[in-house]
Protein backbone atom coordinates (compact mmCIF):
# COMPACT_ATOMS: atom_id res chain seq x y z
CA UNK A 1 0.00 0.00 0.00
CA UNK A 2 1.44 3.34 -1.07
CA UNK A 3 1.95 5.90 1.71
CA UNK A 4 -0.04 9.12 1.67
CA UNK A 5 2.25 12.12 1.95
CA UNK A 6 0.94 15.68 1.72
CA UNK A 7 3.12 18.76 2.12
CA UNK A 8 1.94 21.32 4.64
CA UNK A 9 0.74 24.80 3.68
CA UNK A 10 -0.01 27.84 5.88
CA UNK A 11 -3.59 26.54 6.22
CA UNK A 12 -3.27 22.78 5.93
CA UNK A 13 -1.10 20.32 7.86
CA UNK A 14 1.58 18.02 6.54
CA UNK A 15 0.40 14.44 6.40
CA UNK A 16 2.57 11.35 6.45
CA UNK A 17 0.76 8.05 6.78
CA UNK A 18 2.94 5.09 5.85
CA UNK A 19 1.57 1.56 6.13
CA UNK A 20 5.11 0.10 6.10
CA UNK A 21 6.15 1.33 9.55
CA UNK A 22 2.72 2.04 11.02
CA UNK A 23 3.74 5.50 12.23
CA UNK A 24 1.38 8.23 11.05
CA UNK A 25 1.72 11.97 11.52
CA UNK A 26 -0.44 15.09 11.14
CA UNK A 27 1.59 18.23 11.75
CA UNK A 28 1.18 21.99 11.45
CA UNK A 29 -1.94 24.09 10.97
CA UNK A 30 -5.33 22.83 9.98
CA UNK A 31 -7.48 25.88 9.29
CA UNK A 32 -8.82 25.51 5.72
CA UNK A 33 -12.28 26.81 4.86
CA UNK A 34 -13.15 23.43 3.40
CA UNK A 35 -11.70 20.79 5.70
CA UNK A 36 -13.83 17.96 4.31
CA UNK A 37 -12.17 18.31 0.91
CA UNK A 38 -8.70 18.27 2.50
CA UNK A 39 -9.27 15.25 4.75
CA UNK A 40 -11.20 13.14 2.21
CA UNK A 41 -8.13 11.43 0.65
CA UNK A 42 -6.70 10.75 4.10
CA UNK A 43 -9.88 9.08 5.32
CA UNK A 44 -10.13 7.09 2.07
CA UNK A 45 -6.54 5.94 2.59
CA UNK A 46 -7.43 4.85 6.15
CA UNK A 47 -10.48 2.95 4.86
CA UNK A 48 -8.08 0.83 2.82
CA UNK A 49 -5.52 0.51 5.64
CA UNK A 50 -8.27 -0.70 7.97
CA UNK A 51 -8.68 -3.82 5.79
CA UNK A 52 -5.24 -5.09 6.88
CA UNK A 53 -3.63 -2.91 9.55
CA UNK A 54 -0.26 -3.59 11.16
CA UNK A 55 -0.19 -5.11 14.65
CA UNK A 56 0.69 -1.69 16.00
CA UNK A 57 -0.20 1.76 14.65
CA UNK A 58 1.17 4.91 16.24
CA UNK A 59 -0.38 8.26 15.35
CA UNK A 60 1.37 11.51 16.19
CA UNK A 61 -0.75 14.66 16.14
CA UNK A 62 1.35 17.80 16.30
CA UNK A 63 -1.03 20.62 15.55
CA UNK A 64 -0.32 24.25 16.19
CA UNK A 65 -3.83 25.44 15.28
CA UNK A 66 -6.97 23.80 14.02
CA UNK A 67 -10.38 25.25 13.22
CA UNK A 68 -13.76 23.82 14.16
CA UNK A 69 -14.40 22.45 10.70
CA UNK A 70 -11.14 20.46 10.94
CA UNK A 71 -12.12 19.21 14.39
CA UNK A 72 -14.86 17.01 12.94
CA UNK A 73 -12.56 15.69 10.19
CA UNK A 74 -9.89 14.84 12.77
CA UNK A 75 -12.55 13.01 14.77
CA UNK A 76 -13.41 11.03 11.61
CA UNK A 77 -9.73 10.01 11.40
CA UNK A 78 -9.81 8.94 15.05
CA UNK A 79 -13.03 6.96 14.56
CA UNK A 80 -11.29 4.91 11.89
CA UNK A 81 -8.38 4.34 14.28
CA UNK A 82 -10.89 3.31 16.93
CA UNK A 83 -12.30 0.70 14.55
CA UNK A 84 -8.78 -0.67 14.01
CA UNK A 85 -8.30 -0.81 17.77
CA UNK A 86 -11.63 -2.59 18.18
CA UNK A 87 -10.44 -5.24 15.74
CA UNK A 88 -7.74 -6.24 18.27
CA UNK A 89 -4.85 -4.26 16.82
CA UNK A 90 -2.72 -1.91 18.91
CA UNK A 91 -3.33 1.75 18.23
CA UNK A 92 -1.78 4.62 20.13
CA UNK A 93 -2.51 8.29 19.61
CA UNK A 94 0.09 10.80 20.79
CA UNK A 95 -1.39 14.28 21.12
CA UNK A 96 1.38 16.89 21.30
CA UNK A 97 0.71 20.35 22.70
CA UNK A 98 2.98 23.27 23.42
CA UNK A 99 3.78 24.27 26.96
CA UNK A 100 1.05 26.60 28.31
CA UNK A 101 -1.29 25.85 25.40
CA UNK A 102 -4.21 24.78 27.55
CA UNK A 103 -6.64 25.08 24.64
CA UNK A 104 -4.74 22.44 22.67
CA UNK A 105 -4.48 20.23 25.76
CA UNK A 106 -8.25 20.54 26.32
CA UNK A 107 -8.91 19.72 22.68
CA UNK A 108 -6.88 16.52 23.12
CA UNK A 109 -8.82 15.70 26.26
CA UNK A 110 -12.10 16.17 24.35
CA UNK A 111 -11.03 13.56 21.80
CA UNK A 112 -9.71 11.28 24.54
CA UNK A 113 -13.16 11.30 26.18
CA UNK A 114 -14.94 10.52 22.88
CA UNK A 115 -12.60 7.94 21.34
CA UNK A 116 -11.86 4.59 22.92
CA UNK A 117 -8.20 4.40 21.93
CA UNK A 118 -5.12 4.79 24.19
CA UNK A 119 -4.44 8.51 24.08
CA UNK A 120 -1.24 10.08 25.35
CA UNK A 121 -0.91 13.82 26.00
CA UNK A 122 2.64 14.97 25.40
CA UNK A 123 3.73 18.46 26.40
CA UNK A 124 6.38 20.07 24.22
CA UNK A 125 8.66 22.13 26.44
CA UNK A 126 10.68 24.74 24.59
CA UNK B 1 -28.31 58.58 5.18
CA UNK B 2 -28.74 55.01 3.97
CA UNK B 3 -27.76 52.10 6.19
CA UNK B 4 -24.27 50.66 6.00
CA UNK B 5 -22.84 47.77 8.05
CA UNK B 6 -20.37 50.33 9.38
CA UNK B 7 -23.25 51.94 11.27
CA UNK B 8 -23.16 48.91 13.56
CA UNK B 9 -19.58 49.64 14.62
CA UNK B 10 -19.75 53.41 14.98
CA UNK B 11 -18.85 53.03 18.68
CA UNK B 12 -15.63 51.13 17.91
CA UNK B 13 -12.16 52.53 17.35
CA UNK B 14 -11.88 51.70 13.67
CA UNK B 15 -9.05 54.16 12.99
CA UNK B 16 -6.84 52.61 15.64
CA UNK B 17 -7.86 49.04 14.82
CA UNK B 18 -5.30 46.25 14.41
CA UNK B 19 -7.44 44.98 11.54
CA UNK B 20 -10.35 46.45 9.64
CA UNK B 21 -11.99 45.00 6.56
CA UNK B 22 -15.34 45.39 4.86
CA UNK B 23 -16.28 43.46 1.74
CA UNK B 24 -16.38 39.98 0.30
CA UNK B 25 -14.79 37.62 2.84
CA UNK B 26 -13.27 34.99 0.57
CA UNK B 27 -10.32 32.64 1.19
CA UNK B 28 -7.80 35.18 -0.07
CA UNK B 29 -9.09 37.89 2.26
CA UNK B 30 -8.99 35.45 5.18
CA UNK B 31 -5.38 34.50 4.35
CA UNK B 32 -4.29 38.13 4.16
CA UNK B 33 -6.08 39.08 7.38
CA UNK B 34 -4.53 36.15 9.27
CA UNK B 35 -1.03 36.93 7.94
CA UNK B 36 -1.40 40.58 8.83
CA UNK B 37 -2.61 39.94 12.37
CA UNK B 38 -0.10 37.18 13.04
CA UNK B 39 2.72 39.50 11.93
CA UNK B 40 1.43 42.34 14.10
CA UNK B 41 1.00 40.11 17.15
CA UNK B 42 4.59 38.91 16.82
CA UNK B 43 5.81 42.49 17.17
CA UNK B 44 3.98 42.85 20.49
CA UNK B 45 4.93 41.55 23.92
CA UNK B 46 1.84 39.40 24.15
CA UNK B 47 2.34 35.94 25.60
CA UNK B 48 2.29 33.03 23.13
CA UNK B 49 -0.88 31.86 24.88
CA UNK B 50 -2.75 35.12 24.22
CA UNK B 51 -1.41 35.30 20.65
CA UNK B 52 -2.70 31.80 19.96
CA UNK B 53 -6.11 32.52 21.46
CA UNK B 54 -6.47 35.71 19.43
CA UNK B 55 -5.42 33.91 16.25
CA UNK B 56 -7.86 31.06 16.91
CA UNK B 57 -10.79 33.38 17.59
CA UNK B 58 -9.95 35.40 14.48
CA UNK B 59 -9.91 32.23 12.35
CA UNK B 60 -13.36 31.22 13.63
CA UNK B 61 -14.76 34.76 13.30
CA UNK B 62 -13.59 35.14 9.70
CA UNK B 63 -14.72 31.65 8.76
CA UNK B 64 -18.10 32.30 10.38
CA UNK B 65 -18.49 35.14 7.88
CA UNK B 66 -17.23 32.91 5.05
CA UNK B 67 -19.68 30.11 5.82
CA UNK B 68 -22.66 31.87 7.37
CA UNK B 69 -23.02 35.43 6.06
CA UNK B 70 -26.30 35.51 4.19
CA UNK B 71 -26.68 37.41 0.93
CA UNK B 72 -26.87 41.18 1.15
CA UNK B 73 -30.31 42.74 0.84
CA UNK B 74 -31.50 43.86 -2.56
CA UNK B 75 -30.55 47.49 -3.04
CA UNK B 76 -27.66 47.41 -0.56
CA UNK B 77 -24.57 48.92 -2.13
CA UNK B 78 -21.76 46.37 -2.43
CA UNK B 79 -19.66 45.03 -5.30
CA UNK B 80 -20.37 41.39 -4.36
CA UNK B 81 -23.49 40.00 -2.79
CA UNK B 82 -22.20 36.81 -1.18
CA UNK B 83 -19.98 36.45 1.90
CA UNK B 84 -20.26 40.16 2.55
CA UNK B 85 -19.06 41.12 5.95
CA UNK B 86 -17.10 43.47 8.12
CA UNK B 87 -14.42 42.66 10.66
CA UNK B 88 -12.71 44.89 13.23
CA UNK B 89 -9.99 43.78 15.61
CA UNK B 90 -9.08 46.28 18.33
CA UNK B 91 -6.54 46.32 21.10
CA UNK B 92 -8.62 46.64 24.25
CA UNK B 93 -6.73 47.16 27.50
CA UNK B 94 -4.54 44.09 27.92
CA UNK B 95 -6.56 42.07 25.46
CA UNK B 96 -8.28 42.27 22.11
CA UNK B 97 -11.82 42.56 20.80
CA UNK B 98 -12.84 40.97 17.52
CA UNK B 99 -16.11 42.19 16.03
CA UNK B 100 -17.80 40.93 12.90
CA UNK B 101 -20.91 42.19 11.13
CA UNK B 102 -22.94 40.62 8.37
CA UNK B 103 -26.46 40.29 7.09
CA UNK B 104 -28.69 37.47 8.27
CA UNK B 105 -31.93 36.48 6.58
CA UNK B 106 -34.74 37.57 8.90
CA UNK B 107 -35.95 33.96 8.96
CA UNK B 108 -32.65 32.86 10.57
CA UNK B 109 -32.55 35.49 13.30
CA UNK B 110 -34.61 33.59 15.88
CA UNK B 111 -32.48 30.46 15.66
CA UNK B 112 -29.21 32.41 15.85
CA UNK B 113 -30.40 34.50 18.78
CA UNK B 114 -31.52 31.37 20.61
CA UNK B 115 -28.15 29.71 20.00
CA UNK B 116 -26.19 32.70 21.30
CA UNK B 117 -28.48 33.20 24.29
CA UNK B 118 -28.05 29.54 25.21
CA UNK B 119 -24.26 29.84 24.97
CA UNK B 120 -24.22 32.98 27.11
CA UNK B 121 -26.37 31.34 29.77
CA UNK B 122 -24.16 28.24 29.94
CA UNK B 123 -21.32 27.59 32.34
CA UNK B 124 -17.86 26.80 30.89
CA UNK B 125 -18.47 23.14 31.74
CA UNK B 126 -21.84 23.13 29.92
CA UNK B 127 -20.24 24.79 26.88
CA UNK B 128 -17.53 22.13 26.86
CA UNK B 129 -20.11 19.32 27.01
CA UNK B 130 -22.27 20.90 24.31
CA UNK B 131 -19.19 21.29 22.09
CA UNK B 132 -18.34 17.60 22.47
CA UNK B 133 -21.95 16.59 21.88
CA UNK B 134 -22.13 18.50 18.57
CA UNK B 135 -18.63 17.38 17.56
CA UNK B 136 -19.46 13.74 18.13
CA UNK B 137 -23.02 13.52 16.88
CA UNK B 138 -23.64 16.12 14.20
CA UNK B 139 -22.86 15.60 10.54
CA UNK B 140 -20.70 18.23 8.89
CA UNK B 141 -22.40 20.27 6.18
CA UNK B 142 -21.10 22.65 3.54
CA UNK B 143 -21.72 25.38 6.10
CA UNK B 144 -19.73 23.69 8.81
CA UNK B 145 -21.08 22.34 12.07
CA UNK B 146 -24.14 23.89 13.67
CA UNK B 147 -22.72 26.53 15.92
CA UNK B 148 -19.43 24.84 16.79
CA UNK B 149 -17.57 27.99 15.76
CA UNK B 150 -19.56 30.11 18.23
CA UNK B 151 -19.06 27.55 20.98
CA UNK B 152 -15.35 27.49 20.26
CA UNK B 153 -15.18 31.29 20.52
CA UNK B 154 -17.05 31.14 23.84
CA UNK B 155 -14.71 28.42 25.14
CA UNK B 156 -11.51 30.13 24.07
CA UNK B 157 -12.48 33.57 25.38
CA UNK B 158 -14.29 32.46 28.54
CA UNK B 159 -16.48 35.54 28.16
CA UNK B 160 -20.03 36.28 27.14
CA UNK B 161 -20.38 36.78 23.42
CA UNK B 162 -21.81 40.23 22.79
CA UNK B 163 -24.31 40.34 19.95
CA UNK B 164 -26.97 42.61 18.54
CA UNK B 165 -29.37 42.65 15.63
CA UNK B 166 -30.66 45.61 13.64
CA UNK B 167 -33.60 45.16 11.34
CA UNK B 168 -32.78 46.25 7.78
CA UNK B 169 -36.07 45.42 6.08
CA UNK B 170 -38.73 42.69 6.28
CA UNK B 171 -36.38 40.06 4.90
CA UNK B 172 -32.96 41.07 6.19
CA UNK B 173 -31.31 41.88 9.50
CA UNK B 174 -27.84 43.23 10.19
CA UNK B 175 -25.96 41.27 12.83
CA UNK B 176 -23.00 42.21 15.00
CA UNK B 177 -20.95 39.77 17.09
CA UNK B 178 -18.09 40.71 19.43
CA UNK B 179 -15.70 38.52 21.36
CA UNK B 180 -13.14 39.74 23.87
CA UNK B 181 -9.92 37.84 24.36
CA UNK B 182 -8.17 38.82 27.57
CA UNK B 183 -4.97 37.47 29.14
CA UNK B 184 -5.54 34.70 31.70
Amino acid sequence: MEPIIIEGTPKTPSIKFDAKDGVFEIKGRSIPENSVEFYKPLNEWLDTYMQGPLDKTVVNIRLEYFNTSSSKCILDVFKRLEAIHRSKHDVEINWFYEEDDEDMLEAGEDYDSIIKVPFKMIEIVE
Amino acid sequence: MSFDLENLVSDLDIRGAVLYFKGNVDSEVINKALDLVEGKLLTTRETPRLRKKVYNVLVESLQNLYHHADRIPRGYHASRSDRFGLVVMEKLGKGYRITTCNFVAAAHVGELEEKLTRINRSTPEEIKELYKEILNHQEITAKGLGGLGLLDIARKTGHRIDFRFKRYDDLNTAFRLSAVIAPA
